[in-house]
């Protein structure tokens, strides 16, 4: 928060070089108008941030407190009804347990391929534009329609994959990709890896592109292997890619929704409902909206938790 | 590796470089190829019985409410989306980076906060806010949800690019008697309209793909937009699923997406590059 000065504690200090105000002769009066001028532009910002973000964070604290079903709206407080209604159900554990495997799963091969990509394309060979662009060009598409492309791609009956291992005699049935739980887990990583791969490699692109070519012509003329390079200073130097990286991978698949909700519904048996899909569930399925509220700032809690820790652990290791 | 090599080794040596890059490429351009192949050829159970055509395209015209209905409904959501964000982020960059007034930096860090609190976790209490909004079911609460989202990229790009504008270039347009807002006008807005173009781009990406926002702020099948729409056509006629009006639909909705992306690339990478480097 910025207190405004005096003025005349502003007349003895220079004018900051961002007020154009050094020619005026009334210099106070022409301030302020300027600070009115600033506040005005600022006011549609200021607006939208008031109604459509903090009088809902502040709306679903209170829901979450209170016995609001989808139709009949507030009946009252009723904590902590809501929160121990949230874990006490018996999708609450396996749902927390799935969105964790999913994205330990999803952050090490997406960041992994990612890493591979952006070494790829990395040095100015003879058609590295068009792979950075074929790499990226699923990552134009939404998310939605990805998953609508893949569940065609996956079906047993008119689905490539499953007729090309047919035909090759790998198999004598129709798979099922999206039929048991391991495979329906796997082949939704396939599809979230091909769609956002592009994406994390233009990240670790910058990141690889700010490093210096002395520190690698250096190094070469010591004699270190091509290894001994990525080791020792590529991985280190792109740490802040990296980390920027992780941050968002993590963050994203906590949040993992349209993926399981077109492709796989949470099924078979309920084994890849996400958190947020059952926010969705008990509030538009179930119809209780102070139980959906509930989870929701236990989604947002442990979020918030999540960046102080990785903040914390990146700065920790910036000092060693 | 760049010693002294002969030519015939370094050519060999690269390689393997191509094979697994090209190997890649093939991974990453089937599914698009193979999609929009299927939605023009002969399937059972689909419109299109045999040889190839624009049967599954028909299923799509006459779906529900119809392709050119739902096609309307995204098309009016980005378009509000993308004004939207573009109107607000170009005043707040404008006031971020050239002004100062109480509660500045205070408002500037609740816009990024935005970006800490998961999509879900708002929604929830933006279905009943909009509903005593009277803006429930309606493509313009819908829009002003989705602009909201774009906020924190939006407002960040635009005031690093103000700051990136000389000084005097503004000051002397403001010695010349403009106002500040005729300032912005004349000499500003030119300025700044690639960081505009890039805002633009994701809104409409995000707009135009939005899935969840529209799921559980839409309850009328007639305001649905396409990708909603797709996405329930699947389970059509009787518990049967269409394979082929699904791969249609996916091909229009990627289409215009493909397309902006290819023409504005440049655009693109950079909203990536300061996103990036600065975070």
């Amino acid at each position: 928060m910025q207190v405004k000065a005096p003025d005349r504690a502003a007349a003895e200090h220079p004018v900051r070089p961002d007020t154009p105000d050094r020619r005026s002769r009334t210099p106070a009066l022409l301030r302020r108008s300027r600070t009115l001028q600033g506040m005005a532009y600022a006011a549609p910002t200021a607006v939208f941030v008031a109604v459509f973000f903090l009088l809902p964070l502040l709306l679903v604290g209170q829901m979450s407190l209170s016995d609001w079903p989808l139709l009949a709206g507030d009946r009252g407080g009723n904590a902590p009804e809501n929160y121990t209604d949230a874990t006490d159900s018996t999708l609450f554990w396996p749902a927390v347990r799935f969105t964790l495997l999913y994205t330990v799963l999803v952050t090490v091969v997406l960041l992994g391929l990612a890493l591979l990509l952006a070494l790829l394309v990395q040095e100015s060979r003879p058609g590295a534009g068009f792979f950075r662009t074929v790499y990226f060009l699923p990552g134009a598409l939404g998310l939605a329609s990805a998953s609508l492309l893949f569940w065609g791609l996956y079906s047993p009956s008119t689905g490539p994959l499953s007729r090309t291992l047919e035909r090759l005699g790998l198999v004598d049935d129709p798979v099922s990709f999206l039929g048991t739980p391991t495979s329906a887990l796997l082949s939704t990583v396939f599809l979230v890896v091909w769609k956002f791969a592009g994406f994390y490699m233009l990240i670790l692109l910058v990141g690889l592109q700010r490093i210096p070519h002395e520190v690698y012509e250096a190094a070469r003329m010591d004699g270190a292997s091509r290894g001994q390079i990525f080791r020792s200073i590529t991985l280190p130097l792109l740490r802040p890619s990296l980390a920027l990286s992780l941050l968002l991978c993590v963050t994203g698949s906590l949040l993992a929704f349209d993926q399981f909700f077109v492709l796989t519904k949470g099924g078979p048996d309920n084994s890849t409902v996400t958190v947020v899909q059952l926010i969705y569930r008990e509030a538009f399925q179930r119809l209780n909206l102070g139980t959906a509220a509930a989870l929701s700032i236990i989604v947002l809690a442990a979020l918030l938790l999540l960046n102080v820790l990785q903040f914390r652990g990146l700065r920790h290791a910036d000092d060693s | 590796m760049r010693r002294d090599t002969p030519v015939l080794t370094r050519a060999l040596g690269r390689t393997p470089h191509y094979v697994v890059a090209g190997g890649l490429a093939v991974i990453f351009l089937f599914p698009l190829l193979w999609n929009t192949w299927a939605s023009f050829s002969a399937q059972p159970g689909t419109a299109q019985e045999s040889g190839y055509g624009f049967g599954n395209y028909r299923t799509l015209l006459d779906y529900d409410a119809g392709l050119w209905r739902y096609l309307l409904n995204s098309t009016v959501v980005s378009a509000l989306t993308v004004a939207l964000t573009l109107g607000v982020s170009l005043l707040g960059g404008y006031a971020f980076a050239r002004f100062r007034f109480p509660g500045k930096n205070l408002l500037f860090l609740l816009t990024l906060a935005i970006l800490m609190v998961p999509y879900a976790t708002l929604l929830i209490p933006l279905y009943v806010l909009l509903g005593r909004l009277h803006l429930q079911n309606s493509l313009i609460g819908l829009s002003l949800v989705l602009a909201m989202f774009q906020l924190p990229f939006a407002t960040f790009m635009m005031r690093i690019s103000f700051e990136a504008v000389p000084r005097e270039l503004e000051e002397s347009a403001l010695v010349d008697g403009c106002g500040t807002a005729g300032a912005l006008r004349r000499v500003l807005l030119p300025a700044v309209r690639p960081g505009l173009i890039t805002v633009g781009l994701f809104a409409f990406l995000a707009a135009w793909n939005d899935f969840i926002a529209p799921l559980i702020l839409i309850s009328d099948s007639e305001k649905a937009p396409l990708p909603l729409a797709v996405a329930n056509l699947r389970q059509q006629s009787m518990g049967a699923v269409d394979y082929g009006a699904t791969e249609a639909g996916v091909v229009v909705l990627a289409v215009p997406c493909l397309l902006l992306f290819l023409l504005l690339q440049r655009h693109y990478v950079r909203g990536f590059m300061s996103g990036a480097l600065k975070g």
